[in-house]
């Protein structure tokens, strides 16, 4: 979206990761999504007098692996307490690092070759979840809020951005980067459907060389369409207010994915005073130099060198080509891909079948095998099936596995042999004299005209480009 | 001396803690937590230069456990020692509003 009257956002973004570890941040118990509520609480996590915290060894690594991964520094810190009472957070305090954070001074480079800086990254606990029963006319629950502590103390990193967004879209392509990064450091699953990452919007608007204005903060953003909607939708509210002659508050505001709109939460005067101070019960993390370069070696390639080496198999890729690249990175597709090209299929075919096919049935890519894959997008290419035909064995193996030869016998594939096609060819330039009559004297929409009618006899068996062989051989 | 903290000071903070003071504790606290701030203050007229700031009384760095998962406790077992339970958690009054 272009923003009217030359105005341009300024956004900066706060990205919560929780991290992919087998237990809590400062616990034993084990940090699963969807488990039964309150099954895996203990006095740390619940926050009863007289437990002690203490750190996660493996949170500490995946928050390095994501400063490193985003070229931050990694420093001595310290963990404080961050007070305030909700009733999802039992211990009436947050443990956090303030002043000191573990990464500091990063950056991230987009895609589209932009540059984002990184202010920190550092380790902090999640809340539990309050789940709000309401109104009247209920027989339980009235005016009641439910606690499940399951989520309280696991492991959170938060990436906090300098303010250099300049757009929702570049914003999502800033979240679907760092969300690559994440899931390829082994961080993260980067389900943000399941919370596991929650984005904050940092958002304000001026006019070109202007000095940043007023910015609210957007909260609730848990999918990559809603921080999209819901910078614009806020952007545009600012600067109705100021075209109106109206200033711009400071303050919190909850975005409503529903009603697609930003409401006001709470105003800087109504912030909440933390009262910051260092946790006790836990001491310094100064991770050494062995420590650090034990993860820095451990780290596999991040998503924007695996495109790189991937757009490097393609010859003079298109946009859409590099746009399918993208889609295969970001699903980790390119063991298809690199297996497929390695089989003798061309690159840009096997990168489009990847980012198509195997897209859409993602969460079945276990069952296919990547040698299946190859095979089939090689019968395609070779002409034995078509690529209609080439899609549905692709959408048989994802659904249950198996051999594609054998998938396109059962769903009868079988290649028409060449004398078949010819006979059917010659057979409907005979029936067609008109249509052939044109297509000779040199009207190409006519090879269409015939590529269907042949389709029609074969029941879709048949290769267009054969066929086109079979014109172009009587023409 | 005047007192370094401010009566206002002390019925801001004990609001932050949830904490309702009458007008005499109020002015009792005042006092007291006043003469506390003024001790530590009495730091200032040391020559600290040069002394690196104690973070921890312990000298230690990196304590941390392996990841392995442990027992939790048993559900039943916590909830019935809350006050109210619902469907396997834990049943407070409604919070208007959200977190901060």
């Amino acid at each position: 979206m272009t923003l009217p009257g030359e105005w341009e956002m300024v956004v900066g973004l706060e990205v919560h990761t929780e991290l992919k570890t087998a237990t809590k941040m400062f616990c034993g118990c084990a940090n699963q999504f969807g488990s039964e509520p309150n099954t895996n609480i203990c006095p740390v996590c619940l926050g009863l007098p007289g437990s002690l915290p203490v750190l996660n060894e493996r949170a500490v690594e995946l928050a390095m692996a994501i400063g490193v991964a985003l070229h931050c520094r990694i420093a001595s810190s310290t963990f404080h307490r961050k007070n305030y009472f909700y009733p999802d957070m039992p211990k009436d305090f947050q443990i956090t690092q303030y002043d000191l954070p573990i990464n500091s001074g990063g950056y991230l480079d987009l895609p589209d070759g932009s540059h984002v800086s990184i202010e920190r990254a550092h380790l902090e606990e999640d809340t539990g979840k309050s789940t709000h029963l309401g109104g009247t006319g209920r027989i339980h629950g009235a005016d009641r809020s439910l606690v499940d502590y399951n989520r309280s103390g696991v492991p959170l990193v938060e990436i906090v951005s300098a303010p250099d967004i300049r757009s929702s879209a570049h914003a999502r392509a800033y979240a679907a980067e760092l969300r690559g990064i994440l899931i390829a450091t082994g961080a993260s699953d980067g389900r943000m459907e399941e919370g596991s990452m929650r984005i904050d919007a940092n958002v304000s608007v001026r006019k070109p060389n202007a000095p940043f204005g007023t910015r609210c903060e957007i909260k609730n953003l848990n999918s990559l369409r809603s921080l999209h909607r819901a910078i614009d939708y806020e952007a545009l509210r600012q600067i109705d207010v100021i075209e109106d002659g109206g200033t711009i508050r400071q303050e919190t505001r909850h975005w409503d994915e529903i009603f697609g709109e930003t409401s006001t939460m709470r105003t800087k005067e109504e912030a909440e005073d933390y009262r910051y101070f260092r946790e006790p019960d836990l001491v310094d993390l100064d991770p050494n130099q062995a420590w650090q370069d034990r993860v820095r070696n451990g780290l596999p390639p991040m998503p924007a060198e695996r495109r790189q080496k991937l757009t490097a198999r393609l010859s003079e890729p298109s946009q859409a080509q590099l746009e399918a690249v993208e889609v295969v990175i970001d699903l980790g597709l390119e063991n298809f891909v690199n297996a497929a090209i390695d089989a003798g299929v061309e690159p840009a075919l096997a990168v489009a079948r990847a980012a198509n096919e195997l897209a859409a049935g993602i969460e079945m890519t276990p069952n296919l095998a990547p040698e299946a894959f190859s095979a089939t997008v090689l019968m395609e290419q070779g002409g034995a099936l078509s690529a209609t035909q080439s899609k549905t064995v692709l959408g048989e193996l994802l659904a249950s596995g198996g051999d594609p030869k054998s998938i396109a016998k059962a769903k009868g594939f079988e290649q028409l042999s060449s004398d078949s096609l010819g006979s059917t060819v010659a057979e409907l330039i005979e029936q067609n004299p008109d249509e052939w009559a044109r297509y000779r004297e040199g009207d190409e929409k006519l090879a269409q005209f015939f590529i269907g009618q042949v389709m029609k006899l074969t029941k879709g068996q048949a290769n267009g480009k054969a066929v086109i062989a079979e014109l172009q051989a009587r023409r | 001396m005047t007192s370094p903290l401010r009566r206002e000071d002390v019925a801001h903070v004990a609001k932050l803690a949830r904490l309702s003071l009458s007008d005499a504790e109020l002015d009792q606290f005042t006092l007291q937590l006043g003469q506390i701030l003024e001790h530590a203050n009495d730091m200032s007229s040391l020559d600290l230069e040069g002394v690196i700031p104690t973070a921890h009384p312990f000298g230690l760095i990196n304590v941390v456990r392996d990841d392995v998962v442990r027992p939790s406790l048993d559900r039943d077992e916590v909830l019935a020692m809350a006050p109210d339970a619902e469907d396997g958690r834990f049943a407070v009054p409604r919070i208007m509003g959200e977190a901060p």
